[in-house]
């Protein structure tokens, strides 16, 4: 918010296979610099665009060294404040700052199944494809009888 | 030797093909893949579907849940409901169809493991208004995608579509789409039977109150780039209601939702001086619009109405007075998660400036304009409706087909369905999948084909940025002036002024007419010819080149919209100072419109409203 990446925490997920922050950021703005012919620092991520961040907050988030923060739009954002989230895998904790020191701190749920266990298609019957046409239903029914006793005669 | 030739070719063949991972796009992965067992399923996405799209940052609420299973609501209100704000122009068919559905989709992500708040009293979902609930969705999007990921055959991540192909055996038939991998520079050619467009609406197509560093702090994320409009026009297909782009009132500078606010906080706005202000503009506005202004709830446009009419009387700021409710500590939590959970520059904000809602009021601001199709607004492409309850105009394929043979759509794509909001698209990209599953099999062995020139040809375009600037960049000693090319920021900022100041921006306070119109038009078609200058320097700015072709094309699209419609139907939205009033007598209708290509010419028409529901 732009966000930004510490030199001396970022190791350009060396250990995995791509730098998550290039990973995950849907705008395409954080850019691994593997060999520092960009930055001077080699294996080390930054953002390349900063005024198309959204501050999404995603490349924060899924950041395994918490190497990025943001520094917040500078013709928005008076200096001094932070926002920054640590998160885990059922919850993540907010740490707000204001500029004039208050901090607040909250912890919100984010999912109650462990990651990974989403069953698409769990308990459902198999595609009866006698259905395909019928537009009154998707696989998942028995919400709404559509009667349509409301709908004016056309 | 060109670039293009360099270039890798991939090559995809699938049956059903999907364009876009967000949430209409996960839901038409999902559902294609149930009915299609023995079909080939393929998802494309420009970014990584994990936090694409929309609802990457997260949501605090589902904005479209019936509660049919406790008898709240019936999806015959929900039509009347999208209607009243829409100023009475929806089709009413295809919002019936989602908000029949919807409900179940929702219980899918709860069972996914998306975290629902509940009413601690009657144990249901925690209402935050009659069509509103609330949720802890900070990973709405990340749980949403696992379940694609799984029912898809394959997803391509980090590969922006730019063109559809076109079958070269029947007229007017699509054959699936080309694009290019951000990350390696290969070209990829999908080969469909069907393709689901489901692809992000419009920001940064006006100009944003952000100009310098925080021009990425718009409210509809920066990477919503109009592919889900300019891949349809560009294949020829029928738009409609282009000129009902949105403006929304929200939180200044950093836009956080005011949702959960007015509805389950309880906070009102007033302005600078302490007043109630909507009331004093309802005999000017019923001037202007008649009774619409006395639909419940009042429609959105309007409340941004009385909002800019105030402004411009010199009584601003609005402000939320929020420092009552955020006295109860819950409410106060509610608040800050409604941001910290979706728009976190909000919370920044505040912080930054100081802004404790408990002991300041807030202030409010209008947004620039933005293009969608699922919001309070409903832009997008002119597609046939359910056959069991469809009007026979609106009937002419299958379920959510444009006018293009094997081309759906869902989401921002699909006009006319206003209010889907996330369940809504994901519904919608379900509904488009069963169908496209049954046009999939109604094809059976007929064989489509598409030309190795057909992509050969779109090959050489798409990579044509990188040339140029490779070419160009050597007639100067450094830094981003050139003779030769503008950069895709160049060409970015440039739409953005015209559509700003002649098509009804924030400059003008969202007024536009004939001659501002005409005029922008003229410069539009500049752009146009300037387009064929863009330069890249690597493939990150090759994606920006084309996000911009897709915001300019959109661009075309809306502006013809707004010549054509000759009343002001959304005053709050934007103005036709030639035409300030609502005009049921002559307007009361669809405005579609159709791009040729080989003209390059767009055909403008009317069609007509059916009220399905009494």
């Amino acid at each position: 918010m732009p966000t930004y990446v510490r030199t001396d925490k970022c190791d350009g997920c060396e250990d995995q296979d791509k730098a998550a922050c290039m990973y995950i950021c849907p705008h395409d703005l954080m850019l691994l610099d593997k060999d520092g012919s960009k930055t001077g620092h080699a294996m080390k991520a930054f953002n390349q665009e900063p005024e198309q961040c959204w501050e999404c907050y995603a490349c924060v988030k899924i950041c395994p060294q918490q190497a990025i923060e943001c520094r917040h739009y500078a013709d928005v954002v008076p200096l001094g404040a932070s926002v920054q989230p640590l998160r885990g895998t059922d919850s993540i904790l907010w740490t707000i700052k204001f500029r004039n020191g208050i901090m607040k701190r909250f912890k919100f749920p984010i999912r109650t199944t462990p990651e990974g266990s989403a069953d698409p298609y769990g308990g459902e019957h198999e595609a009866d494809m006698d259905e395909l046409a019928d537009h009154s239903t998707l696989f998942t029914k028995g919400t709404h009888d559509c009667d349509m006793s409301q709908f004016l005669e056309s | 030797m060109g670039w293009f030739n360099r270039r890798k070719t991939v090559f995809v063949d699938s049956d059903v093909l999907v364009v876009g991972g967000g949430m209409a796009g996960c839901g038409a992965t999902y559902e294609s893949k149930y009915w299609g067992r023995d079909l080939k399923v393929v998802c494309v996405e420009k970014a990584n579907i994990e936090r694409s799209g929309a609802v990457a940052q997260g949501l605090y609420a589902i904005n479209c849940y019936m509660g049919m299973q406790w008898g709240e609501n019936q999806p015959e209100d929900h039509v009347r409901y999208a209607r009243g704000d829409l100023m009475g122009l929806v089709r009413e068919d295809l919002g019936y169809d989602i908000a029949r559905h919807v409900d179940a989709t929702v219980h899918k992500f709860e069972e996914w493991g998306l975290p629902m708040m509940r009413d601690p009293e009657t144990g249901r979902y925690q209402r935050e208004g009659k069509w509103q609930i609330m949720i802890h969705g900070e990973s709405y999007k990340p749980i949403v995608a696992e379940a694609a990921r799984k029912a898809a055959n394959e997803v391509y991540n980090r590969i922006m579509v730019t063109h559809l192909l076109m079958d070269e055996t029947k007229a007017n038939r699509v054959a699936g789409a080309v694009g290019f991998n951000v990350r390696t520079g290969d070209f990829y050619v999908f080969r469909a039977k069907a393709v689901i467009v489901c692809a992000g609406g419009a920001s940064h197509i006006y100009k944003p109150r952000s100009v310098g560093e925080g021009m990425g702090r718009t409210w509809y994320a920066p990477w919503s780039s109009a592919s889900a409009y300019a891949l349809p026009i560009l294949a020829g297909a029928k738009m409609t209601q282009m000129e009902n782009r949105i403006v929304l009132a929200r939180f200044k500078d950093g836009y956080g939702p005011v949702g959960a606010y007015f509805l389950h906080l309880k906070t009102y706005t007033e302005n600078a001086y302490g007043e109630e202000y909507e009331s004093k503009w309802y005999e000017q506005t019923k001037e202007l619009v008649g009774d619409y202004i006395d639909n419940h709830p009042t429609p959105t446009c309007l409340r941004n109405h009385a909002f800019l009419e105030e402004m411009k009387a010199g009584r601003g700021p609005i402000r939320m007075v929020t420092k009552e409710a955020f006295q109860d500590p819950h409410k106060e939590t509610v608040g800050w998660e409604n941001f910290l959970g979706m728009t976190i520059g909000q919370a920044v904000v505040w912080a930054s400036q100081n802004i404790d809602p408990k002991h300041t009021n807030p202030e409010l601001t209008t947004s620039e304009p933005y293009v969608m199709g699922s919001h309070a607004t409903c832009s997008g492409a002119w597609s046939s409706g359910p056959p069991d309850c469809a009007p026979s105009d609106y009937q002419w394929g299958y379920n959510r087909m444009m006018t293009v043979e094997g081309l759906f759509g869902a989401g921002d794509t699909i006009g006319g369905s206003a209010h889907k909001f996330s369940s809504g698209s994901y519904t919608e990209g379900r509904i488009a999948a069963k169908a496209a599953v049954n046009y999939v099999n109604d094809l059976k062995n007929e064989k489509l084909q598409v030309s190795e020139k057909q992509y050969q040809d779109l090959k050489k375009v798409i990579y044509q940025p990188l040339e140029t600037y490779e070419v160009g960049r050597n007639e100067i000693v450094a830094g981003t002036v050139s003779p030769s090319y503008i950069l895709p920021i160049h060409g970015l900022q440039r739409l953005e002024k015209i559509m700003d100041e002649y098509v009804g921006g924030i400059s003008t306070n969202y007024m536009t007419n004939e001659p501002l119109l005409t005029r922008g038009l003229e410069l539009l078609d500049m752009l146009k010819e300037d387009l064929n200058y863009l330069g890249a320097e690597d493939l990150h700015q090759l994606q920006r080149a084309w996000e911009l072709h897709h915001r300019f094309i959109a661009s075309q699209s809306v502006t013809h919209h707004t010549m054509f419609r000759k009343e002001t139907r959304w005053p709050g939205y934007y103005y036709r100072g030639d035409h300030p009033k609502l005009d049921d007598k002559d307007w009361h209708c669809f405005t579609l419109s159709r791009y040729d290509q080989e003209s390059d010419s767009w055909d403008m028409e009317k069609a007509p409203v059916h009220h399905i529901i009494d």
